[in-house]
């Protein structure tokens, strides 16, 4: 359902100016921790995560050879090296374990972490539209439920670490297997130190048709978070999975390093929608691939409010016959912030077809990139690919840039490119503006007009909140 | 107010693009009621002048404008707007994503001040698209994306027709306008236009009046009006054209000089 056709109030996002990130998501608890491990990263404050996990022997060996890849890796040559040269890795606590146990009922939570899930909207949210809820804090997850008819067809909706020791052989199968440990280095640290993070498995023809969501929360500075997420959708089964996160606003920084992989078998459906919306000190370096078998179809929609540096390109590959894959990504880069985001397709059998759609917003000295690369193999014939990149530059100071590449090895495929960068107009401005709409209100029209074709993919109560954050983030803007 | 105070005013007004002088001051009274044209020749100035009374933020202005005797001079478009404004423009902007429905609920209530009812809006809004002829699917297309010159024009009007404008600037309205379209458009325009209100169109050619009778015509020629007269005066400049003018306006000019 899409925002226009509630019509958008646009006073009242007017008054709405003077809120901010600040108050709204940027508080914290004071620290009351069961767990806090020091500063700084060595095999052994691996062996201690291990430790405190009980975990079986082979995770423990995946681990400690994920540390040695990831000391042995160097950092990106490519993207932006300022922002990352900031990255202090022995200044990030990489394990910290809340008070308390994990709860099925959020009366057990501790009373400040519900607090924190109640202002995020978290369990009015859960009562309204989801069929189940994982909230992490910290590293790890302090509530999780799930609707008892979905648990009783054998839907699977837990944190990770639940989900190692209650389906050892599911998740030994698949862990790795999409994004293997050495993939980059950023993959191989969350391999060394994850903690948290959703276990999914739907069963054969099995239709999830209301969203689960997982809520990831950073409170303390100088925080490490690095869930980690399994997916796997049964044949002919469906779900759709979303995901949020926000930080405490912090004068250091934070880092959060995801790993996230889907594996969508023969016909199966998985849409990944994400609303990532950090606070402005945290580092957002995310891997996220799927695996598309035949017929099956993979959805990421990727939305980057947040955070200081984002380097995020969500995968598919297409790996059966006629499977679809399809990327939707906003980006909004405030002044400060650089959201690097894309999008990668493998095609990697014939008669596959994916569809890439980016948008970015640069506002201020805000600067986006799109980074999307397209392969088409050489076995893989009758492949249909479109991509279209669509920048919206608001100031002067404002950046965008686009690098896509596309690799493809055979002729008889179709490949489509659209690339647009626009200013918000005088014109454009002056029309709205005649009619009576404010500036601000004008430029937010446009803005909002511009996220359009992503917003309506949203479930309504998403694309409520969206365009509300978009009118924070709008705030104060210089023409 | 009295039912001579004018609608609109502007005394000497003068129009600048950077140090470039585009109008060169001009004097207009509207008085209620009173449909006005401001006719002259391509690259007049006319449509800047429309542009700059709006509040168009590339001009300079210097003069006086009054809307129902208070100065607007000094205000932003949009204040000029919810005081009872309108331009209707030549080249409507398109605003991708924003549907028709969505764009009007909001600069109605912004010249509204206040809220309006869903079921209320959508009644008044479904009357204007009867009156304009305008096809249902619009209220879910995104503003003047991918309309016709035509379906642009009609979309204007049905706006002025819902704003429901004091004063209201028509910049070359008919343009682009098929003979059946033109009817319509002119119509709604008749329908706009109030006892109390005002219009100034500004056009190139006679086509529009002949459907929009005005009660003054004034030729405006290199940033100047100069000549004014009734309805006649449209006839003569169909007839004749601009050119029989232009040395009064040379003559005007030396005078002023000299």
């Amino acid at each position: 359902m899409s925002v226009n056709d509630q019509v958008t109030d646009l006073d009242r996002g007017v008054e709405g100016i003077g809120d901010n990130y600040e108050a709204k998501y940027g508080f914290h608890n004071p620290e009351d921790y069961m767990t806090k491990l020091p500063k700084g990263l060595d095999h052994g404050v691996v062996e201690a995560i291990s430790q405190k996990k009980q975990e079986p022997e082979w995770m423990n060996t995946e681990r400690h050879k994920a540390l040695d890849i990831f000391m042995a890796k160097p950092m990106p040559t490519w993207g932006n090296q300022d922002l990352l040269g900031q990255i202090d890795f022995d200044n990030i606590h990489y394990y910290i374990r809340p008070k308390g146990e994990q709860a099925r009922n959020w009366d057990d939570v501790p009373e400040d972490i519900k607090n924190t899930f109640d202002r995020l909207g978290i369990p009015e949210a859960e009562r309204k539209f989801l069929a189940g809820v994982t909230a992490q804090y910290e590293s790890e997850v302090v509530y999780h439920s799930i609707r008892e008819d979905l648990e009783k067809l054998g839907v699977i909706f837990m944190d990770m670490d639940s989900g190692l020791r209650e389906h050892p052989e599911i998740v030994k199968k698949y862990f790795g297997t999409v994004i293997p440990t050495r993939d980059n280095k950023f993959s191989a640290l969350n391999t060394a130190c994850w903690s948290g993070g959703s276990f999914i498995y739907i069963p054969p023809h099995t239709k999830v048709d209301i969203p689960l969501q997982a809520y990831f929360r950073i409170n303390a500075e100088n925080m490490g978070q690095f869930e980690r997420t399994l997916i796997i959708a049964d044949q002919g089964s469906s779900v759709h999975y979303i995901e949020g996160c926000t930080a405490p606003t912090y004068s250091s920084d934070s880092l959060h390093s995801a790993v996230v992989e889907l594996i969508a078998m023969k016909d199966a459906h998985i849409r990944y929608t994400t609303i990532q919306n950090w606070s402005t000190n945290v580092f957002n370096l995310v891997t996220k691939r799927a695996h598309a078998h035949e017929g099956a179809v993979v959805e990421w929609v990727d939305g980057n409010l947040g955070s200081k540096l984002t380097m995020k390109y969500p995968s598919i590959v297409l790996k059966g016959e006629r499977a679809h894959g399809e990327v939707l990504s906003i980006a909004f880069a405030g002044n400060g912030q650089h959201q690097d985001a894309g999008a990668k397709m493998i095609h990697a059998a014939p008669n596959t077809t994916s569809r890439i759609v980016s948008k970015s917003i640069s506002k201020d000295g805000g600067r986006s990139t799109y980074r999307g690369m397209v392969q088409i193999a050489r076995n893989a014939g009758g492949c249909k690919t479109n991509v279209e990149c669509d920048a919206l530059l608001i100031g002067d100071a404002a950046r965008s840039d686009t690098y896509p590449t596309m690799d493809i090895a055979r002729e008889d495929v179709q490949v489509e490119h659209e690339a647009r960068v626009s200013k918000v107009g005088e014109e454009q401005l002056f029309y709205l503006q005649s009619r009576g709409l404010s500036e601000d209100q004008a430029r937010l029209m446009i803005v909002n007009g511009f996220i359009e074709p992503f917003v309506k993919e949203l479930p309504m109560e998403y694309a409520v909140e969206l365009n509300r954050l978009i009118e924070l983030e709008m705030e104060g803007s210089v023409g | 107010m009295n039912a001579k105070t004018p609608v609109f005013s502007c005394r000497d007004v003068h129009v600048f693009i950077g140090d470039k002088e585009i109008v060169k001051g001009v004097d207009l009274d509207v008085l209620p009621g009173e449909k006005h044209a401001l006719m002259g020749p391509n690259g007049s100035g006319k449509s800047t002048l429309a542009a700059a009374l709006m509040g168009h933020p590339s001009y300079r202005v210097e003069g006086r404008i009054s809307l129902r005797g208070i100065r607007v001079d000094a205000l932003a478009p949009h204040e000029r707007a919810r005081l009872g404004m309108f331009l209707g423009f030549q080249y409507p902007v398109a605003v991708p994503g924003v549907t028709v429905a969505s764009y009007l609920r909001a600069v109605l209530t912004a010249r509204r001040g206040h809220d309006i009812p869903v079921r209320e809006f959508r009644k008044e809004m479904d009357a204007a698209f009867v009156e304009l002829d305008v096809k249902k699917e619009f209220v879910t297309r995104y503003l003047n994306d991918g309309f016709s010159g035509g379906e642009k024009k009609r979309l204007e009007i049905l706006q002025m027709l819902m704003l429901q404008p004091d004063f209201a600037l028509l910049d070359e309205t008919d343009s682009g306008l098929d003979i059946d379209a033109l009817k319509v458009v002119s119509e709604g325009i008749n329908k706009a236009h109030r006892e109390d209100s005002g219009l100034l169109m500004v056009t190139h050619y006679q086509r529009i009046l002949d459907y929009v009778k005005p009660d003054v015509v004034h030729v405006f020629m290199d940033g100047r009006i100069v000549r004014s007269g009734g309805f006649e005066l449209a006839g003569e400049l169909e007839s004749r054209g601009y050119d029989w003018l232009l040395p009064e306006t040379v003559t005007a000019a030396e005078g002023i000089s000299s």
